[in-house]
């Protein structure tokens, strides 16, 4: 008792003394950030309005103060100029050789870093915005503190020796984040990983999934964003040092490094990034350095750039009404830093080429949505970065995608369905759904997975295949496929015939097994990676506290769904081998399918989602990082599909799994309404990280004129999205043109194609992804 | 079944068909508490304005030569279906068809032959504010009386030909009901969409096309004629169901002869698509 009231004490006389410091500011050198001390006169600012970004690192604030909405249509736009053009042709001949070779070249010999390799360039007399990974463009470099096996295994399949000096610093000299996780794995984590119910974990590359805020860059230039690093240090710097502590102290101080590391590397290219941008060209260089940094250093799966067009956009104002620039130079601005983003290349295996095929490396970016005031921020920047796939023609990257609120302005609506009906390269996502959740200021890492910007990243992790799961439910732990016993030892299913309430009993405690397994396996990989693979850069370009999110996924939900619905409708009759494990099953009689509105079978997937959340939830994580999920597969539904055994919704063992949450290929048989309707249903709320749907249309064959379509077409977005639909991969495209495509890949270079969550070059996908494509449900044939 | 080309289509989706339904020709439920239903389709754009669910009914008394659908001429080829769960699947789509501009079309079959559900169904429409079709060939207008009609805002009406013969040539009916059909809607000033299959060799005869084009042009309330060009998806349904398709080797009308069509159809003062 005396030493409570001794605690009350000292933390009263604590709140006294902090009180007595503001008043007096004695003591604010020590503790309080000097960012409040800056002088607000930056000459690179003028005419900008003022606000608390001045004073504080805080985007958002400059945006909301600067920004310029546009709710005109596009007949602004203007084509490429012809320096633009130029660049382009330089860099056609890689692209066309691309397609027949793969990689095309690799520096094998130089772990890459901000400053590893001297700058390099396409065409130097016309390249508005300079900067590339390595010194010559489609040169890959290699970055092995993910794992060197990875790197290795990269090189040998482009046909290249690996270097054996690299190979001896990090056999020998050198722990990799991959050494790292296997070290903590325990034997059941590997047997999960072996038998494919936990998959694609990034315990050999890059986590990625982390969006570094790479307008601060162009903001605040490097010296500032280090001033409010060594703020933030000196707050460490007073706290006990406890594990937490110092780990967010070597963190610091990493960062602190990367910021110096990155304005050399500006400085090789004759730039000086330690100081804000000052006209538009500038801040487009400065943003594209800063995510530049980030590609050199970190090999994520996805490599988003956030958010940036309608930011650049107060800068490309600033200078159209300076005169400085004309409408030519701000989209030549815009398409040179576009054709620098659809150059990003990561040296990857094939086993991950199975998995996410044609290269992709999400550089994600966002235009659309509103703000929190209700006013949109779109702006023409948001036109002009669509246009791009005008200007330059169709691509998978950057991974456009449109945050789509039924408020947006009509003329922008328009413009979006337009571009989407001639490429197929946009992803709609309903920011009515994200804003309540992350603000106006968030960008989607990746897919789906929605973060605020600079405060908020993700430990990513894959996904679990819940079809398997079930399957593991129905045999007693056994896997259905090697016959290993990889679950826990619990009884099988007995009996002629599957029972509902049986197996649903079964499954749910194999789910309750199943995540937390994963979650033990996500806390290893999180762990390491920091580790040993710190995203020193990215981290540099976020404040100090941020909010962590560690991201589950899983994948098989229509299959699973369907297979639970058949079970209890219809009858499904397992057959067993002679060792008892069930291997196949016969299904009699009908049983409602998801993706039909039919809420008998969409509330078993909405409870499926609910559940496993709850689930995932129970179990702490590393770094008390908020659980997430989603319903992802990109393209790995083919391989989840591929290393599964035949399902009681009469899918066969080996085939494919429905994308994302995308119902059943052709079980989604009332139309696309229905269809839409169905997934509309699954609750975000249990999956923060994003629901994906992939919706391919055939070009309408109805009697409406171009513009009815597209009213028509924004009524629909408008209506998926009113009803809760979170996510939508929209294709306008023929059967007959994919299946000449398969038969004459030269004749399409640049064919896109939406597929779970990103677009990929349909020419560059696998024969089994390019199969799969095909034989889902086209709406409108 | 997995080779067939409707095996994953609606058209396998039905849960069950209906062998004990009553003959068609006699059919007439005077409650309506049941309807035979083939199958129904959500986010149409050619069944009526907007996008629309349309809802294709069991039974039909035509036979036409080039139906597409031929598996929806008995009642007993549906699904047996409550009215209660029709409506309870109306409602889960009323709010996106509203939202959309969209509605209820009522297709088949020919849906005046179950008309006591669907004026049932069009009357639960109308409560949700949901707007709704009728597409009918006419043949049974005589069925929908006032009241039904009050319900419907639009009639897609099948006109397949002008000429008698030819007309009971290609469906094996008489002209007539329709034509009178079609003057009493001119009559109720109800929006119509005149709808006409061009079938090459069969109903293309110039003379055939004026007859109709001239006796629509004068009526208001026909805002659209919509000239459909025949086509071969419905093939495989009449050989499924052992049909003998007398309409196999017939082409897709050429382009030239889709617009000498439409062209009458507008010389004559009809505003045709």
């Amino acid at each position: 008792m005396p030493g409570e009231a001794i605690a009350t004490q000292t933390s009263a006389d604590t709140l006294k003394q902090a009180a007595g410091h503001e008043r007096t500011g004695s003591f604010a050198v020590k503790t309080t950030p000097p960012t409040t001390e800056i002088a607000v006169s930056v000459a690179e600012w003028s005419g900008f309005a003022p606000g608390r970004w001045q004073h504080a690192i805080d985007v958002r604030d400059f945006i909301q103060r600067n920004v310029t909405p546009y709710d005109g249509d596009e007949g602004f736009l203007i084509g490429s100029t012809d320096r633009t053009k130029a660049v382009w042709a330089k860099l056609q001949p890689y692209f066309k050789e691309e397609i027949r070779k793969g990689v095309l070249d690799a520096d094998a010999k130089t772990p890459s870093s901000l400053t590893s390799h001297p700058p390099g360039y396409i065409d130097r007399d016309n390249e508005v915005i300079v900067g590339l990974q390595t010194d010559a463009p489609f040169r890959r470099a290699i970055m092995p503190y993910g794992g060197l096996r990875m790197v290795e295994a990269g090189l040998k399949a482009a046909g290249i020796e690996p270097d054996p000096i690299v190979h001896d610093i990090f056999t020998k000299y050198r722990k990799t984040h991959n050494e790292g996780v296997f070290d903590a794995y325990t034997p059941e984590i590997m047997a999960c990983r072996r038998s494919h119910i936990i998959t694609g974990l990034p315990d050999a590359y890059g986590r990625g999934r982390i969006i570094g805020d790479y307008r601060r860059v162009a903001l605040y230039g490097t010296d500032r964003l280090l001033e409010a690093k060594r703020a933030e240090r000196a707050l460490l710097d007073a706290k006990w040092p406890t594990d937490d502590v110092i780990r967010e102290r070597e963190e610091l101080a990493e960062q602190t490094r990367a910021l110096s590391d990155l304005a050399t590397m500006a400085k090789s290219y004759g730039l000086d990034i330690t100081r804000p941008a000052a006209n538009a060209r500038e801040a487009v260089q400065w943003t594209y350095f800063g995510y530049l940094g980030a590609i050199k250093e970190a090999n994520g799966a996805a490599m988003s750039i956030g958010r940036v067009s309608s930011f650049l956009d107060i800068y490309i104002e600033r200078d159209l009404s300076s005169g400085a620039i004309d409408e030519a130079g701000a989209q030549e601005l815009v398409d040179q830093f576009v054709q620098k983003l659809r150059i990003v290349r990561f040296l990857r295996t094939p086993d991950y080429d199975a998995l996410f095929s044609g290269d992709p490396y999400w550089a994600t970016e966002c235009i659309g949505g509103m703000d929190l005031n209700g006013r949109p921020l779109v702006t023409r920047t948001s036109f002009r970065m669509l246009h791009t796939l005008t200007n330059l023609g169709p691509a998978p990257e950057p991974n456009i995608t449109v945050l789509w609120s039924t408020q947006l302005p009509d003329g922008f609506k328009r413009y979006c369905i337009k571009v989407s009906a001639e490429t197929s390269s946009i992803q709609y996502e309903n920011d009515d759904l994200m804003r309540p959740y992350w603000g106006d200021d968030y960008g989607i890492a990746c897919c789906v997975s929605a973060m605020r910007i600079g405060n908020q990243m993700q430990f990513f992790g894959a996904r679990a295949n819940l079809g398997k799961c079930l399957l593991y439910a129905i045999n007693g732990g056994r896997d259905e496929v090697s016959g290993d016993q990889v679950g826990p030892a619990v009884a099988p299913v007995t009996g002629e015939v599957l029972e509902f309430d049986d197996v649903m009993t079964k499954f749910d405690s194999m789910m309750e097994w199943l995540a937390q397994t994963y979650v033990h396996a996500m806390n290893c990989i999180h762990y390491m990676h920091d580790k040993y693979y710190y995203e020193r850069l990215e981290m540099a370009l976020h404040d100090q506290q941020i909010l962590r999110t560690m991201a589950f996924g899983i994948a098989g939900l229509s299959v699973v769904t369907d297979s639970l619905s058949a079970i209890k409708h219809a009858k499904v009759r397992p057959i067993r081998r002679e060792d008892g494990l069930i291997v196949a099953y016969e299904t009699t009689g009908d049983f409602p399918k998801y993706g039909n509105n039919d809420d008998r079978v969409d509330s078993i997937a909405a409870d499926l989602v609910s559940t496993f959340m709850k689930k995932i939830r129970k179990y702490p994580t590393y770094r008390n990082a908020v659980h997430t999920q989603s319903v992802l597969t990109i393209t790995s539904n083919v391989v989840y599909g591929k290393n599964t055994g035949d399902t009681p919704d009469g899918r066969k063992a080996g085939e494919p799994f429905a994308p994302g949450a995308n119902p059943m290929h052709g079980r989604d048989s009332h139309g696309w309404l229905a269809s839409c309707l169905s997934v509309a249903k699954l609750p975000y709320a249990d999956a923060q990280d994003g629901i994906s749907y992939t919706v391919s249309v055939t070009p309408s064959l109805n009697r409406l004129d171009e513009g009815q379509k597209i009213a028509q077409a924004v009524k629909v977005l408008d209506t998926y999205c009113g009803q809760g639909g979170f996510h939508m991969n929209l294709n306008v495209l023929n059967r007959d043109t994919l299946l000449d495509a398969m038969e004459h890949p030269d004749k399409y270079p640049q064919l896109t194609i939406r597929v779970s969550g990103y677009a990929v070059n349909f020419v560059r996908l696998t024969k089994e992804q390019q199969m799969d494509v095909i034989s889902r449900t086209f709406h409108g044939e | 079944m997995a080779d067939e080309p409707w095996a994953n289509s609606r058209y396998a989706l039905r849960l069950s068909q209906s062998p004990d339904a009553p003959e068609t020709a006699e059919f007439n439920d005077p409650r309506g508490d049941v309807g035979w239903i083939h199958s129904y389709e959500t986010g149409s754009t050619v069944d009526g304005p907007g996008i629309r669910v349309t809802v294709f009914m069991s039974g039909c008394l035509l036979r036409c030569l080039y139906c597409h659908n031929p598996d929806t001429w008995h009642l007993k080829d549906g699904t047996r279906v409550s009215f209660e769960r029709a409506e309870q699947a109306l409602t889960s789509y009323a709010a996106a068809l509203r939202a959309m501009d969209g509605g209820l079309t009522i297709s088949g079959g020919e849906p005046l032959v179950q008309m006591h559900f669907t004026k049932r169904l069009f009357a639960s429409a109308k409560r949700m504010g949901v707007h709704t079709a009728l597409d009918t060939s006419g043949f049974l207008g005589a069925r929908a009386d006032d009241d039904y009609l009050r319900l419907v805002d639009l009639v897609l009406l099948d006109i397949k030909s002008w000429d008698p013969a030819t007309y009971r040539r290609a469906v094996g009916q008489d002209l007539r009901p329709t034509l009178e059909f079609a003057e009493r809607l001119a009559n109720l000033g109800k929006p119509v969409w005149v709808r006409f299959v061009l079938v090459p060799g069969l109903t293309d005869d110039p003379a055939n096309v004026e007859g109709i084009a001239r006796f629509v042009a004068p009526m208001s309330n026909v805002e659209w004629v919509e000239v459909l060009p025949f086509h071969q998806m419905g093939s495989f349904k009449w050989k499924a169901a052992g049909l003998d398709y007398e309409l196999l080797d017939t082409p897709s009308p050429s382009p030239d002869l889709v617009a000498r069509v439409l062209g009458q159809f507008r010389d004559a003062g009809c505003r045709a698509r």
